[in-house]
């Protein structure tokens, strides 16, 4: 591959695989909201 | 005050995979490869990603917190939300774009996806294997000609399944199908990716690696980014790509409850859109052939800037070079790739359908997604029919239609709602901190934005509506005048009833 399109590629994959990977983590980290909130299967679930 | 919601989604993740699903689609994989080709190569990324950011990333905070808004008040679909928002008699009138343009895409977008399930089933038989590549483009050509009845059984299947799985609920049903089809469409995508770009010159017939079709669709030529034809492609690959300007996120986002966040799900949902467009989108389509038919034969397939010839007509003949064995598997992962990108799409058309009829003339859920059913079947005829009709849907739903019902939603969330209220909107209960420069690019950059896009258009569409047409042209526009004008009196009967009530 040429140097351009290396760079290219680079950037760009990194970039958005880094904002997904970052964005997905925090919603797997964030802690969930109080009850009644908007989902079904932690209904049962005591906070 | 809140109304009780009739249906709720099960879990955050299930959300955030339905709403990416809606997103993805075929262009992710079809579309997203043949612009960057014939826009610049690897430069198409700057107006790609500037036009993400400064429209796509702001009309998702819209249309997440529209839909939040509008389910406060116990609607799902976009006609009483945009009422709820601008007090105008004409904003719900607007808002029926929302409902329109998911009918009409779903009356064609059914019949693209039945043709991946068939290509599945052909490539899992073995019938591709053999044939010369002028023979698989014939199939084609003979397939969506109706030479043989197959076309229709398919897509008569596919249109069960929509409705069987929209019947099912959100829960039950879309969400489900989000959390079967999401992670298999990754993996998928993931296989073909890789074996596109390892594939060896030499080997099973390849006359170039991979790596050179990846270097043609990298390799940037900035000369392009002057060009405003290429960032007017740029900003209908976003459109098309995160699903804006339809009204099904806001469907989706009106189940979500008034504290809960909407900015981290939008951009959790959009990021996932974009890895699985440039990362996997990428990877496939143009390395596989390029591989096999080399550069200059991918721009010319190219061209059009779809890359459906590629899909269906080039891609089942090269894997057929693999052997038996890998050519179907390979079609079978392709095809189902597709297929999975397609229905979290087209289960999406649905649900603001149904939401509308649910929650204004108090239907059920089953009898609201049969009617739906039954009414993209009655909408899709002559799509299946003629390639004429089919384009023309495209055309005025799936392009022009967008960019309209994206500039009233804008304006209205943004000038009419006003930014104040609907920044807090945004942010109400967000889990991330979304940075204030949002503000002004939602009130002032979108829009013009979007305006500089439709007028750049009306040229094309004054073209377009001033050349000789035929019979089946005229018929599509009429078709298309009286779903609108038939969703106007829907709309115009349940206000009538709400100013009774």
């Amino acid at each position: 591959m040429s140097t351009s399109a290396l760079l290219m590629l680079v950037v760009t994959e990194v970039t958005v695989t880094a904002f997904t990977l970052y964005f997905f983590w925090k919603v797997l980290t964030v802690p969930p909201k109080a009850e009644p909130d908007s989902f079904e299967d932690n209904d049962d679930v005591e906070r | 005050m809140s109304i009780k919601q009739k249906e709720n989604w099960g879990s955050r993740m299930g959300l955030i995979l339905a709403m990416a699903g809606s997103a993805v689609g075929l262009g992710n994989f079809l579309r997203f490869p043949a612009q960057a080709v014939q826009n610049g190569g690897g430069a198409f990324i700057i107006p790609y990603l500037t036009c993400f950011v400064l429209m796509g990333i702001p009309l998702l905070y819209v249309e997440w917190a529209m839909g939040r808004y509008g389910g406060k008040s116990g609607q799902h679909s976009t006609p009483f939300m945009f009422g709820a928002m601008g007090k105008r008699f004409y904003w719900k009138y607007l808002g029926v774009f929302g409902i329109f343009t998911n009918l009409a895409v779903a009356a064609y977008y059914c019949y693209l996806e039945s043709w991946t399930l068939s290509w599945a089933y052909h490539s899992a038989a073995g019938h591709f294997l053999g044939k010369t590549q002028a023979e698989v483009s014939a199939f084609f050509n003979s397939y969506i000609g109706l030479g043989t009845p197959e076309p229709v059984v398919f897509w008569i299947l596919c249109l069960l399944l929509n409705t069987w799985i929209l019947s099912r609920g959100l829960k039950g049903g879309v969400e489900l199908a989000s959390k079967i089809g999401m992670p298999l469409l990754l993996l998928f995508g993931v296989v073909l990716a890789v074996r596109g770009v390892t594939l060896t010159a030499g080997v099973n017939g390849a006359v170039y690696d991979g790596v050179v079709g990846l270097n043609h669709l990298w390799k940037p030529d900035f000369s392009s980014i002057w060009d405003p034809v290429v960032w007017r492609n740029a900003a209908g690959q976003i459109f098309f790509t995160l699903s804006l300007g339809m009204g099904s996120i806001q469907c989706y986002a009106s189940y979500v409850r008034s504290k809960d966040d909407i900015a981290l799900n939008a951009m959790s949902a959009g990021w996932m859109n974009e890895f699985v467009e440039v990362v996997l989108g990428s990877a496939i389509i143009i390395p596989i052939a390029v591989g096999y038919l080399g550069v200059d034969k991918v721009v010319e397939m190219t061209k059009g800037g779809s890359g459906f010839g590629i899909g269906f007509m080039t891609l089942p003949y090269l894997f057929a070079q693999w052997g038996p064995v890998l050519s179907a598997v390979s079609g079978v992962m392709w095809f189902g790739l597709l297929f999975f990108a397609g229905i979290p799409s087209s289960l999406a058309m649905g649900t603001p359908c149904m939401g509308f009829m649910e929650d204004n003339f108090r239907w059920g859920r089953t009898r609201a997604a049969w009617t739906f059913g039954f009414a993209v079947m009655l909408l899709g005829i002559p799509c299946v029919l003629s390639q004429e009709a089919f384009g023309e849907f495209d055309y005025w739903v799936g392009t022009i239609s967008l960019v309209i019902f994206a500039i009233a939603e804008i304006i209205l969330f943004a000038w009419v709602f006003g930014m104040e209220k609907g920044w807090k909107e945004i942010t109400h209960g967000a889990d991330i901190a979304v940075p204030v420069a949002f503000k002004h690019i939602i009130k002032y950059v979108t829009p013009l934005f979007l305006l500089v896009v439709f007028i750049g258009s009306l040229p094309e569409i004054w073209a377009t509506l001033t050349k000789p047409i035929t019979p089946q042209v005229l018929m599509a526009r009429l078709l298309l005048l009286g779903l609108f004008a038939a969703i106007s009196g829907l709309v115009y009967a349940a206000n009538k009833k709400k100013v009774a009530i």
